[in-house]
């Protein structure tokens, strides 16, 4: 008898919170975020995000700062989706000075955008496999990751960051390598996307954790407000370039790729699928890039007419707004970020309770987090 | 509905309701003790149907703060910006949170930075910054130490 009591099975957490702290310095978090989370056993209760470690003042920095100073703070929000980040206040500013822009530059924003996505989406793979214990995929997603930053190289010399926009078109005209290269980059590539499928995609460990772990509903996605990759895997159809078009998006011919399971794994398989469809926007932009100015001419100083502006602008991980608001002054009176990131966030509190705090690390990972631009 | 038939839409509502025509939006300010029960409206009637919140944000225009929201409609493609005006001294309105669940964590945000309270929130704390650090986005905001003017 003694001895049945003395065997009593603990589980820590059943009759107080037990609360492990995942982060702000865990490798898995891609950036300092604190996840306070309550557990039971190994089963996740509750999971509360904690930012703020990263925050610094970017809308307020921008009052003060004129719209061609501004471009270069947005690349530090979201740093691999800095290209669209750009774009989105160029389009904006241009939108309000009413500038016609070059057909060559939307052509070639738009291509930069998709070579933006596909690198993303190769780091976002390599750092999603790393996580759940497939080193593997770190070394084969960095080392095709690497072919776009050479091509970036070689036409702006930067290459995680571009801060090739400016209002009016770009600061320099791209390389006459430049269509050489995103031609062998897709015949490369190509062969090598299936490769990440073998590798990962179809590994039994892999799916056993990522089928029907932390399903999203599509309401649950609309109200709150997730959107990118991650929306879309829900079957929430939120791609920007379908549904308030921009830049040359109109022009060209692409799937918005839509799923509906809206599992860890869904999501996993949207990103892979926008990267052949990125693929081929940049076959169809190629060999069309018109002839022309990479710039239009603009003044040195930026005064936009007192109103407001908004421009929504697709990023690798979802819908970047741009709401600027002016007195016709030379910087913004306000401008405020909505950053995919920040609500993609916070939908892990209704994600994550129920699974097992391995799954947190997954699906944290197939949010594709970037913390700066939660915090900004 | 196009932008002519949300106006008329609108026009039928509520004779205190402003309308305004933005550059690309049509803009529309509601009085603050409003402002919950027609975002509700916005949201649960059929043919607005707004349910993607895609951001609320404020401006701090000296002498009170506007709240602006940029609503969309999954179904019917159709945006607006919802605008209402709030007194700079009581700087609190009812919280938009169980209209939209994203709504949240901008309020938060809001809170945070311009330190306007929204009643109601299940949870009304600040979210980047610490408790004593001030509102750095209001425009009487601040910092010999941290900001540097030139």
């Amino acid at each position: 008898m003694m001895q049945e009591e003395v065997i009593k099975n603990i589980i820590l957490g059943e009759e107080e919170d037990y609360i492990v702290n995942v982060g702000p310095q865990h490798p898995s978090t891609h950036g300092v975020l604190r996840f306070e989370v309550s557990l039971q056993g190994e089963t996740i209760k509750k999971v509360v995000p904690h930012c703020g470690y990263i925050h610094r003042g970017i809308e307020k920095m921008c009052e003060r700062l004129t719209y061609q100073q501004i471009i270069h703070l947005t690349d530090r929000m979201d740093y691999l989706s800095a290209h669209m980040n750009n774009e989105a206040v160029c389009l904006c500013v241009e939108k309000a000075l009413e500038v016609d822009i070059p057909a060559r530059v939307t052509v070639i924003r738009a291509m930069i955008d998709e070579l933006n996505r596909i690198a993303s989406h190769q780091l976002w793979w390599s750092a999603m496999g790393m996580d759940m214990g497939a080193l593997t995929t770190f070394f084969y997603g960095l080392r095709d990751r690497e072919k776009i930053l050479d091509i970036y190289e070689e036409s702006f010399g930067t290459r995680l960051i571009q801060s090739v926009n400016t209002p009016g078109g770009l600061m320099n005209d791209i390389h006459p390598g430049f269509q050489r290269k995103v031609k062998e980059f897709i015949t490369y590539f190509r062969k090598k996307l299936p490769e990440y499928d073998q590798l990962l995609t179809g590994n039994v460990i892999f799916r056993e954790r990522t089928k029907n772990i932390a399903s999203l509903s599509c309401t649950d996605a609309i109200q709150y407000g997730v959107t990118g990759p991650a929306g879309r895997a829900s079957g929430f159809s939120c791609d920007v370039r379908k549904v308030d078009p921009y830049g040359a998006y109109p022009q060209v011919n692409f799937r918005e790729i839509l799923m509906t399971e809206g599992d860890t794994f869904a999501r996993y398989k949207v990103r892979i699928a926008e990267m052949y469809e990125s693929m081929k926007i940049l076959e169809q932009l190629v060999d069309n890039i018109p002839e022309g100015d990479y710039s239009a001419k603009m003044k040195p100083v930026l005064r936009l007419p007192a109103g407001e502006y908004f421009q929504r602008m697709e990023t690798a991980r979802g819908e970047l707004a741009v709401y600027i608001v002016s007195n016709g002054d030379k910087t913004p009176y306000r401008i405020k970020f909505r950053s995919p990131n920040f609500s993609n966030l916070f939908v892990i509190s209704k994600l994550a309770p129920g699974y097992k705090i391995a799954d947190l690390i997954a699906i944290s990972g197939s949010l594709d987090l970037v913390i700066p631009d939660i915090d900004r | 509905m196009d932008t002519l038939s949300l106006r008329n839409y609108f026009a039928g509502i509520s004779p205190e309701i402003i309308i305004a025509d933005g550059k690309q939006y049509l803009e529309i300010t509601i009085p603050g003790p409003e402002f919950h029960d027609f975002c509700a409206r916005m949201k649960n009637d059929d043919d607005l149907h707004f349910d993607y919140l895609i951001s609320l944000t404020a401006v701090d225009w000296n002498d009170h703060f506007i709240i602006v929201c940029h609503l969309t409609s999954t179904a019917h493609r159709h945006t607006v910006v919802l605008k209402t005006k709030i007194d700079r001294i009581e700087a609190a309105i009812d919280t938009l949170s169980d209209i939209w669940k994203t709504a949240e964590y901008h309020e938060r945000e809001v809170y945070d930075l311009f330190g306007i309270t929204f009643r109601n929130h299940p949870d009304m704390r600040r979210l980047f910054l610490e408790d004593d650090y001030g509102f750095p986005l209001r425009k009487d905001f601040t910092d010999d130490e941290r900001i540097i003017t030139r």
